[in-house]
């Protein structure tokens, strides 16, 4: 018993650990390799990160619940780019001129809007045809991406509203927009996934699907609702990436998913449902966009910074294992 | 009476659905365009989709046992840029079992993290699509591998060159096929595969080396890689850091198309190469109606989940999914 308790606060430690431990190392690496004289630590620096996590951090927390749930959702880079479409062009659309500035928060309405239909899509095959999740959002990937591409084929969509820049460039108490909106999703999520009945279901259905169903939890609307969770949050991260950078290439979002899912991974979400923490995955984000950040200040180029991240996966999957021996009723084969 | 020919119906279709539907398109598409079934189109489909369907024949074997493999796309472009290097380096006569080698080895890992660490899947190839393309522009230095001599080199055969009329990259799709479609169906090692991918326990108690078997699934799935990655570089002469990107998905689209379950224990090799010409030809006959090069994609996604139903649904006799 006491074995359990002690292996469990390990495993919620190891991200802080994780993460106190890359500050020091490219902190002290810093002064030998950087090519600045900044310090890493820097407070402005931090605060620059806790921007640069927003996009994949939002997302993220959605990522987490739809997992927590027993589900997967790849197709949330797609959404990422249709919703970013929807925001930037509606903004033009001769019915909405009469408006000026007004359309800003018309173009948002719309762009949440789209992003959770196509999550409660998602959710809603995924339920009344049983076909796995993976599939399910495996196949709307390529659909919603091919939508984006027909929308205007390879050519990026533009769109710049100064006083949109303007609010998101706003900084309120030392903290960006974005960062604002990464931390009240973070609340709402783990106010949601800790305090709720909701929540609590979504552990139970993760965890035994079964016996769900035997005490009554409709399992069904819940998958459907996070869904629609997930796709409002990737269209929400879209709104705040492209209020401020106003153009969008097709190929926008690629790969999120894969991001987005190391990053729930990297904070403890079991990837067969369950179990997992929004303060968790919000570790794993900060932990991803240091490694990304440290290594690039220590003077490594990309191609280290992917190298790095996969084996890093690896190994916490390989270290989750070895915390959780059951192993005696596994076959050692 | 009329119930039990229902269901008999119900189950042809749902058994043969695919085959059904691949019929359906060919015959609307050349009703649509004659030119759909004339023999330049249909070697020109098959031979833009032999890159992708030599990936799905390995990625059928680890499938089958149960498990995913997300880095065939980053291990792709890996074999493509190592072999387009080393040809300039050492000869193509070396060049090319020393790629083989190196993908062999990147096959190898995976296996061995998957197969004797018992380690997720999909997280290991998640991590690895990451890590090998981080190996890749390390390896390249960022930079796109072109051959200096592209006239001088028998290299291009793989890719270019034609044998008795056929288009080579066809010829080695085929040549594959048939090899892992035997190795599949007619030997010990594949009624392992199927039995570790139906049920690891009961396979592991009826003596079969479970870790063993997925390793050799990954190695198998290298070895596709590698091929795919020498049609490529051989095609293409040339190539950029990721050539590959994204296919792993349009991969496993091709192997759940072919009807592979995603929990192991079914699937042919028959059926992933009509899983694989299905997405081609979907393609090629939405190009010659006049659509747009993207529609396909839409086209794919309403493929998938309408394949994918249809199988279930048969499995448990009804439509809709029993989730309250």
């Amino acid at each position: 018993m006491q074995q359990g308790t002690l292996s469990k606060a390990l495993k919620s430690g190891a991200i802080w650990g994780f993460i106190a431990f890359e500050l020091v190392f490219f902190s002290v690496a810093g002064e030998f390799l950087s090519l600045s004289d900044k310090a890493f630590m820097d407070f402005d620096n931090m605060l620059l990160l806790l921007k640069q996590s927003a996009p994949i951090g939002i997302i993220a927390m959605g990522m987490t619940i739809v997992m927590v749930n027993g589900n997967i959702d790849l197709s949330v880079g797609a959404t990422f780019a249709i919703a970013a479409i929807i925001l930037l062009e509606s903004m033009t659309w001769p019915i909405f001129a009469a408006l000026g500035d007004w359309v800003i928060p018309v173009a948002w309405l719309l762009a949440l809007t789209a992003g959770t239909l196509l999550g409660a899509l998602n959710g809603l095959i995924v339920w009344k045809t049983g076909v796995d999740a993976f599939i399910v959002t495996l196949g709307s990937m390529l659909g919603f991406r091919g939508i984006v591409f027909m929308f205007n084929g390879e050519n990026p969509t533009s769109h710049l509203n100064w006083t949109l820049v303007d609010f998101a460039e706003a900084e309120f108490l030392g903290l960006a927009t974005a960062s604002w909106v990464l931390l009240a999703v973070t609340l709402v999520i783990w106010f949601v996934m800790s305090r709720t009945v909701h929540g609590r279901n979504a552990y139970a259905i993760g965890d035994n699907r079964e016996a769900a169903v035997n005490a009554g939890i409709r399992v069904g609307p819940h998958m459907m609702i996070n869904f629609a969770i997930i796709g409002f949050l990737a269209a929400l991260s879209a709104v705040v990436f492209y209020s401020e950078s106003g153009s969008v290439n097709p190929n926008d979002g690629q790969l999120y998913e894969l991001w987005v899912i190391t990053a729930v991974v990297l904070g403890g979400t079991k990837i067969t449902g369950g179990a997992g923490s929004v303060i968790g995955t919000f570790g794993g984000v900060i932990a991803i966009q240091l490694l990304r950040k440290g290594l690039g200040h220590i003077g490594a180029d990309t191609s280290t910074v992917n190298l790095v991240i996969g084996l890093i996966l690896i190994a916490v999957l390989f270290l989750d294992r070895q915390l959780n021996v059951k192993g005696k009723e596994e076959l050692k084969v | 009476m009329a119930t039990l020919t229902k269901q008999r119906i119900g189950s042809v279709l749902a058994k043969q659905g695919i085959l059904i539907a691949f019929a359906v398109f060919m015959i609307a598409f050349t009703i649509a365009n004659p030119k759909f079934l004339s023999v330049d189109n249909l070697f020109s489909v098959v031979r833009s989709s032999a890159i992708l369907g030599v990936m799905a024949l390995g990625v059928t074997f680890v499938v089958i046992s149960g498990n995913l493999d997300l880095s065939v796309g980053s291990m792709m472009s890996f074999s493509t840029i190592v072999v387009l290097d080393l040809h300039d380096k050492i000869g193509p006569l070396l060049a090319i079992p020393a790629m083989f080698a190196m993908t062999l080895g990147l096959g190898a890992f995976i296996g061995f993290l998957v197969g004797y660490l018992r380690l997720n899947s999909l997280i290991v190839t998640l991590g690895m699509l990451s890590a090998i393309h981080g190996l890749t522009l390390t390896y390249s230095g960022g930079q796109n591998m072109d051959i200096a001599d592209k006239e001088g080199t028998w290299f291009s055969a793989f890719g270019q060159g034609t044998a008795l009329g056929v288009p080579v990259p066809i010829l080695i799709f085929i040549a594959v096929a048939v090899f892992l479609g035997a190795v599949l169906s007619k030997t010990a090692f594949g009624r392992k595969v199927y039995a570790v991918g139906g049920n690891g326990t009961a396979a592991t108690f009826s003596g079969i080396r479970r870790a063993r078997t997925v390793f050799t699934c990954y190695l198998i799935s290298a070895a596709c890689v590698a091929t795919a990655g020498l049609i490529q570089a051989s095609r293409s002469m040339g190539s950029q850091n990721t050539v590959g990107q994204g296919l792993e998905l349009e991969v496993l689209a091709a192997v759940i198309l072919g009807g592979a379950s995603l929990l192991g224990g079914s699937g042919t090799i028959f059926k992933a190469v009509i899983g694989v010409l299905i997405l081609g030809f979907i393609q090629n006959g939405l190009l010659l109606l006049g659509l747009q090069f993207y529609v396909q994609f839409v086209v794919t996604w309403v493929i998938i989940i309408l394949a994918v139903w249809l199988d279930i649904a048969a499995k448990r006799g009804k439509l809709w999914s029993p989730i309250a």
